[in-house]
This record gives C-alpha cells, sequence and structure tokens, in this order.
C-alpha cells in the first residue's frame, strides 16, 4: 500500500467527481430548505464553496483554522449570516455543510485510502459547520439588538400636540438608554416644531423610582436650557404619594394629573408670554 | 404542622438591570396576592426597585428573596436583599436624605424606610448588607 501523504486521495475525488458532486450537493441541501431558497442562487454558493474547499485541501491544509482554508472560511461566515438574516435556522445552515459527506458517501470503495479520505473531510467539515453556528448565532445577536434599539425610538415618539407645544407620552420603564433617547427625541422636536412649551407625561410609567425621578430632572433641565418650558404631566395618586414619601422633589417644575391640564397650562403660558412681548412693544 | 403550607420563599439574582426589573415584577404580584392597595404596591415597587438597584450598584450584585407574611390576620409581603459588598461604614450618614457617594439622589435608602412599615438594615464595613423590609395590606 502505497502511502497517502496529506489528502491526496480526498483531492482526488473532488477533482474527478465535481460536477456530480456539486449537483448532488445543491439537491440535497435544496431539499432541506424546501424551496425557500432560489435553485441558482444555492448552485452559485456551493460552487465557490466547492472550489475553496478543493483550493484549500490542495495548499495541504486539512484544518479548518488553517490559512489555506480562508476563503472558504469567510465564504460560509458570509453563508451563515444571509441565512440568519432570511430566516432558516441554525440547522438548515449547518446541513449546508454537512450535506458533503452524503454526497461523496456512494463514490467510496471501502479502500484504506477512501475511508480515510473520508474521514478527513468529515473531520473538516464538522468543523466548518461549527463555524456557521457561530456566525450565525452572532448575526442573531446583531439583529436582536439593533431590534431593541428601533424599539427604542418606537415607543418614544414625541408629538407636536398643538403650535408651539410638544409631547411626549412615556410608556414603561424609563432606564438610562431610554432617558437618553427621550431627551434627545425632545430637543430636537423642540427646534423641529419651532416649540417653546415641552409636556412630559408619565401615566405609563408603572412606578417612579429615584433613579426615574433623576433622569426626568434632567431633561427638563436640557429643555430649559434651549429656552423651553417644561411641564410633566400624568402623575397619578399613588405615584404622587410615592414620590412624597421617597422624598424627592421636584422643584419649581410645574406638574399637571391629565395630559389636557398641562396643554392648557403651555397655551396660557404663550399667550401670557405673548401679552408680555406686546405690553412691552406699546411701551417703548 | 399537618395542614400548614410550606412558606414558599422565591429567589431573584441580582446582578444587572434585568435583575432589578425582575425582581419589581415579582414584587408587585406578591404585593397584589397579598391583597395591598394600588398605594401601598406602588409603595413596596419603588422601595424594591430603590434597594435591588443598591445591591447593584454598590453591593456588587446579590439576590433578593421575597415571600408573603403574616401577622395577627394580616397578610402582607416581606423581601430581602442581600449582597457580600463592602457593607455601609457609617448607616446613620447612610440613611440620612440626599446623602450618596454614587452621584444619585441619596433618597433610595432613607426612601424604602419610609416607604416600607418595617425596615431592618444588617450591614457594616467589609461585612456586605442586608435590608429587610416588610409591607402589610391595611
Ligand atoms: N448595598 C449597599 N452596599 C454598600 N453601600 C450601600 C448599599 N446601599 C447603599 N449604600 C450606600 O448608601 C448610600 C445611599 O444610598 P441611597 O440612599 O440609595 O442613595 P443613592 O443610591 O442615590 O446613592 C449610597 O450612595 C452608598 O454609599
Ligand atoms: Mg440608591
Amino acid at each position: 500500500m502505497t502511502e497517502d501523504r496529506g489528502a491526496q486521495r480526498l483531492v482526488e475525488l473532488l477533482a474527478d467527481h465535481e460536477d456530480d458532486f456539486v449537483t448532488q450537493w445543491v439537491a440535497t441541501v435544496g431539499e432541506s430548505l424546501s424551496g425557500r431558497l432560489s435553485n441558482a442562487e444555492l448552485e452559485r454558493e456551493l460552487r465557490d464553496l466547492y472550489a475553496a474547499l478543493r483550493s484549500g485541501l490542495a495548499s495541504g491544509a486539512l484544518a479548518s483554522r488553517e490559512d489555506g482554508f480562508a476563503e472558504i472560511r469567510s465564504l460560509l461566515v458570509e453563508l451563515s449570516r444571509n441565512r440568519a438574516r432570511q430566516g432558516f435556522t441554525p440547522t438548515e445552515t449547518a446541513i449546508s455543510v454537512f450535506a458533503l459527506k452524503q454526497v461523496l458517501e456512494p463514490s467510496l470503495t471501502g479502500s484504506a485510502k477512501d475511508i480515510r479520505a473520508y474521514l478527513q473531510l468529515s473531520r473538516l467539515l464538522d468543523e466548518l459547520g461549527l463555524l456557521t453556528a457561530e456566525a450565525y448565532a452572532r448575526t442573531r445577536e446583531e439583529i436582536i439588538s439593533s431590534q431593541a434599539d428601533q424599539l427604542l425610538e418606537l415607543s418614544t415618539p414625541v408629538v407636536k400636540l398643538w403650535d408651539g407645544v410638544v409631547a411626549v407620552p412615556l410608556v414603561g420603564t424609563l432606564d438610562s438608554a431610554r432617558t437618553q433617547v427621550v431627551m434627545e427625541r425632545l430637543l430636537q422636536a423642540l427646534i423641529d416644531y419651532n416649540s417653546t412649551q415641552a409636556i412630559i407625561d408619565i401615566t405609563g410609567v408603572p412606578a417612579v423610582d429615584t433613579q426615574v425621578a433623576q433622569h426626568l430632572l434632567k431633561t427638563v433641565v436640557a429643555a430649559r436650557m434651549m429656552g423651553a418650558d417644561c411641564v410633566i404631566s400624568g402623575i397619578r395618586p399613588q405615584i404622587a404619594q410615592t414620590i412624597v414619601a421617597l422624598g424627592i422633589e421636584f422643584g419649581d417644575i410645574p406638574t399637571k394629573g391629565t395630559l389636557a391640564d398641562a396643554l392648557r397650562h403651555a397655551l396660557d403660558t404663550i399667550e401670557r408670554d405673548k401679552r408680555l412681548a406686546e405690553n412691552r412693544g406699546s411701551l417703548l | 404542622m399537618p395542614g400548614d403550607t410550606a412558606r414558599r420563599t422565591e429567589s431573584i439574582e441580582l446582578d444587572g438591570s434585568a435583575g432589578v426589573v425582575k425582581a419589581r415584577q415579582l414584587v408587585r404580584s406578591l404585593a397584589q396576592e397579598a391583597g395591598l392597595s394600588l398605594v401601598d404596591q406602588t409603595k413596596l415597587v419603588t422601595a424594591a426597585s430603590e434597594l435591588a438597584r443598591n445591591t447593584v450598584v454598590y453591593g456588587g450584585g446579590g439576590r433578593m428573596e421575597a415571600e408573603a407574611a403574616w401577622s395577627n390576620g394580616r397578610s402582607g409581603v416581606r423581601l430581602l436583599f442581600a449582597d457580600e459588598g463592602p457593607g455601609i461604614p457609617d448607616v446613620e450618614l447612610a440613611l440620612t436624605d440626599g446623602w450618596t457617594t454614587g452621584g444619585g439622589m441619596g433618597l433610595g435608602l432613607s426612601g424604602a424606610r419610609r416607604l416600607a412599615d418595617e425596615f431592618d438594615l444588617d450591614t457594616g464595613e467589609g461585612r456586605g448588607t442586608r435590608v429587610t423590609i416588610v409591607k402589610w395590606a391595611r
């Protein structure tokens, strides 16, 4: 028996049956994805993978982390990212790699060389399959965290209530990340709508602890620095009693029971400012 | 004891803000089960929020243990916040309104004492911190 250096036999097998293997590979994977990916696209992906696999093996590499497999690694990362975005499962993604084992099986003769070649390929594909799982998981995490960001923005709409009056209804828990978003949104809305009155409505906030209060106060201070007046509305009786017992003071920040009361207050302030400006004008 | 239902103590890991949120949710549901009024529910949840955050921020993490309580025919909720952190060297100072070492409002500890019906603070330099509060239904 001649000694088989490296993966000689495997390289031969992959070269001799290229068209056969790729066709069967595409068919097997296509079936597992039950038509949710076009055959043309799948064939292009798998052909590229196949070529990268062959050239890696031809360079003498056998373990997936060797330089010879750099190309197939990056192709697989790309493929896994796409699968994750398209909504395929991690299993469906890894099967794209593992299926090549089955494809190879019928061409094996059972000779020692062939068995060795199969084991080499099998070990390599196992490693590459794990790589897809990792890349898949990383992409899912990215998707989830960007969805959380989007949710954050969605849940803090700033609306123009009236000429010169913007309002932000807060719903849920007010943590540091959300406060930052609320503050930025509110300040931007003051500019965009050319408003001097801001209403922060906390009807939808289940509990106001010292952290929430501190965040609210910071938002009010920032709005004031831009020359706007701030009103906090929607302080329900149980929240008011809790705030008092905690010892929090809202200082000279006007607070109102309902959004309607706050709006009336804001409109009164606008009216008063206008009259003051007029009086000053007539005195000159 | 026959017929005596085992007292169920639930424990929540306080290792970050997610733990604080979980603690608040558990306290809210126990407070409802104990028949606390809406005002008292809100007071207890807020006190728990303060103490849980202190456990995370100053205690370096710890846990909350929560259970239903009974006394003289009244029902209530008992909460323990425990950490193995640096402890509080000067309890009197820490319970002073407005005193903070972390840029907070300094009202969490003193406020929680006012919000609860019973308040016990067991701490000392290098001893970790254990705060127990109870709120009774009226
Ligand atoms: N679990 C704890 N471990 C160590 N120190 C604590 C703990 N809880 C509170 N403290 C100390 O007590 C101070 C007051 O706490 P608190 O009244 O909640 O105010 P704040 O959280 O705004 O600082 C904190 O700044 C901190 O120094
Ligand atoms: Mg605190």
